[in-house]
């Protein structure tokens, strides 16, 4: 199982390149909905790149109240 | 469908409705490609029934409160259901609240049940406020089977053979109470009674029919007054079917229309443009000779549904427009937020009517609609059968606050008598919207009177609601306004809040003092965050009471100020 470091560290790549943002602007505790300049239809698809990437179920419902990366990453890890 | 008429309460209605089409669809639950449920009228009467015996067994009376917290499903349907046969009142709540918030309307609504997922459940039951809930009991939907409840029951087993004795309500008893705003300022529970629903889905569905048959996919949450409506109480009464989706993800939700052959579905603002940008994308890859083509499609579809829509002629014009949306639709509903005149006739002219429309969950569900005779992309339609609108103190273009008057109007809002006396006067609904009627009847809306924003996902955001936030920085008072209620701009796009800073004499606005603000600012979720600051250099009207005189204020600032002068947060 990767570690929650790793598992932050390869959100936050899939983030960049899923939405072509420089990877050395996005930091852990960021608000991705204001870094990424996304909405909550586009977070929900980036859930779904997430999902084949860590090869998870997540529910909507882990998105619920979360807006940011490590938070994120907490929720992910706790499904690996 | 049921002849609305002849009932007393949503509970007989939706008796009959279930012994009248047994052998119908009345739901689907699907998650992503699987489906996981599908129960006919009888098959969920079998699901409802044990489950109200149950719910009398452990003593809800007639009249006491009974709160779902729930994403859309089967569950929340057949709960709402057994609690109405007993004669309960239900509270649905927005799923999407934090566990605080959801105590605090349970507090607030005086709930003594309550069903809920069990996910949500774990989080309230985290919340240090838990502890002092007034619960009597709490019944938790799909826990795993290891799960610690913190004393709730699993909805799974909380069933009990033989029929409740079923309890018949007036049409003027409370069947709801519907927060439409207040969480962290002043709650603003509608109570709505069993003849404001009934009155509702018989207007309405007089214009927008269900029939057995028609599958209605249940994208908004089933909380919120539109699909309470129109993805429960309309498709049950006529032997429809509704659709639940387990995820929202786009890709799922356009899989659904094509699996499903949906025929109605409701969608936010928000969505609808989403939806409209993946088309216009879609177009734009065509090679020149197919978009010429769909081009001259659109343009004969227009010159054909310019005085009606002609939704078969439409299917064989723009046959892979119409079938990328299951080819059955015969309608997207669109409400509860301000959405562009623009948006609205793409659809329209591709053959998709959109039935846009204006209400209020004070006013039970909608209140205008467009009836399509012909389509109007500039208006959110004519009034319902049964609703008279007023134009209050119209200015030179005829605009002015809409009073509404109608039998689906709320009785008042709970524990809340000064807030209700100033809302409904003498029968009529104050909105706080200003519009404008036209010679044929529409209803064009312009801005907001009263002192709210509404994001484009249909959320009512009032200032006091969020005040809280900023509780504790370093000036003297504060307060936060929509910017439209400043300076009423007469429109309805991109609607921001305000925060109004009175500083103490000599004091400087430093970088510490904003460096707070902006942390406070960035622990609200996205949609109710400030946009700008004003500084302000007198002290803030006040009533006796020494609450804030918001208009004098606002007054004042629109007298002095000028909206460039708001600093970005």
């Amino acid at each position: 199982m990767p570690t929650e470091v790793k598992t932050l560290n390869e959100i936050l790549d899939l983030a960049a390149t899923q939405f072509q943002v420089p990877r050395e602007k996005l930091s852990p505790d960021d608000d991705f909905f204001k870094t990424l300049k996304i909405d909550s239809l586009q977070a929900l698809s980036l859930l779904t790149r997430l999902e084949q990437h860590f090869n998870v179920e997540l529910p909507d419902y882990e998105l619920q109240g979360v807006s940011d990366f490590r938070t994120l990453a907490e929720r992910i890890q706790a499904r690996l | 469908m049921l002849d609305l008429d002849q009932y007393s309460c949503l509970g007989a209605a939706l008796r009959d409705a279930l012994d009248r089409w047994p052998n119908e669809t009345c739901l689907i639950e699907a998650d992503r490609d699987r489906e996981r449920t599908r129960l006919t009228y009888s098959d969920f009467k079998q699901v409802a029934t044990p489950l109200a015996r149950a719910l009398q067994d452990a003593d809800l009376n007639p009249g006491d409160r009974c709160a779902i917290i729930m994403t859309n499903q089967s569950k929340w349907l057949a709960s709402a259901y057994a609690i109405f046969q007993i004669g309960g009142v239900l509270v649905p709540l927005d799923y999407k609240l934090s566990a605080e918030e959801h105590l605090q309307l349970l507090a607030h609504s005086k709930a003594k049940f309550l069903i809920v997922e069990y996910h949500l459940w774990r989080a309230i039951t985290q919340s240090p406020e838990f502890k002092s809930h007034r619960l009597k009991i709490a019944l938790v939907t799909e826990a795993p089977p290891t799960a610690q409840l913190n004393g709730g029951y699993r909805w799974e087993e909380f069933r009990r053979k033989g029929e409740p004795n079923v309890v018949a309500r007036s049409r003027d008893d409370w069947a709801c109470i519907v927060y439409s705003s207040g969480t962290g300022g002043r709650p603003k529970g509608c109570v709505l009674t069993h003849g404001n629903y009934l009155e509702q889905c018989k207007t309405l569905t007089a214009w927008y029919p269900f029939w057995p048959g028609v599958r209605y996919l249940s994208i908004l949450p089933t909380n919120h007054a539109i699909d309470f409506m129109v993805g429960f109480i309309g498709p049950f009464v006529c032997g429809a079917c509704v659709v639940h989706l387990r995820t929202l993800r786009p890709e799922f939700v356009r899989d659904a229309f094509v699996r499903y052959k949906i025929t109605y579905v409701t969608l936010v603002p928000m969505i609808v443009k989403n939806l409209e940008r993946g088309v216009r994308a879609n177009f734009d890859a065509l090679p020149g000779w197919k978009r010429f083509l769909l081009d001259r499609a659109i343009a004969l579809n227009k010159a054909f549904t310019r005085n009606r829509p002609n939704v078969k002629l439409s299917r064989k014009l723009l046959p892979s427009v119409h079938r990328a949306f299951g080819g059955e639709l015969l309608a997207l509903i669109t409400g509860g937020a301000f959405i562009d005149g623009a948006t609205l006739q793409f659809f329209y002219d591709l053959g998709i009517p959109i039935a846009n429309g204006y209400g209020l969950t004070e006013a039970c569900t909608v209140l205008t609609v467009n009836d399509l005779k012909p389509f109007r992309a500039d208006t959110v339609g004519k009034p319902l059968p049964g609703v008279e609108l007023r134009i209050l103190n119209p200015d030179s273009e005829g605009i002015g606050e809409v009073a509404a008057k109608s039998l689906t109007i709320m009785s008042h809002y709970l524990d809340d008598p000064e807030l209700t006396a100033e809302t409904i006067v003498d029968g009529w609904l104050l909105t706080g919207d200003l519009g404008r009627r036209d010679g044929s009847g529409h209803l064009q809306l312009f801005g907001r009177k009263k002192n709210m924003v509404v994001t484009a996902g249909g959320k009512n955001i009032y200032p006091e609601d969020i005040e809280n936030t900023f509780d504790g920085i370093a000036v003297k008072e504060y307060c936060i306004c929509a910017a439209n209620y400043l300076w009423s701009k007469r429109e309805l796009q991109g609607e921001k809040l305000i925060l109004i800073l009175r500083l103490d004499i000599n004091q400087n606005f430093t970088d510490t003092t904003r460096s707070e603000i902006q942390s406070r600012n960035q622990s609200l979720p996205d949609f109710k965050r400030v946009a700008g600051y004003v500084l302000w250099d007198k002290d803030f009207p006040r009533t006796a009471s020494m609450k804030i005189k918001r208009d004098d204020l606002a007054a004042e600032i629109r007298n002095t100020v000028h909206p460039s002068s708001v600093k970005e947060l």
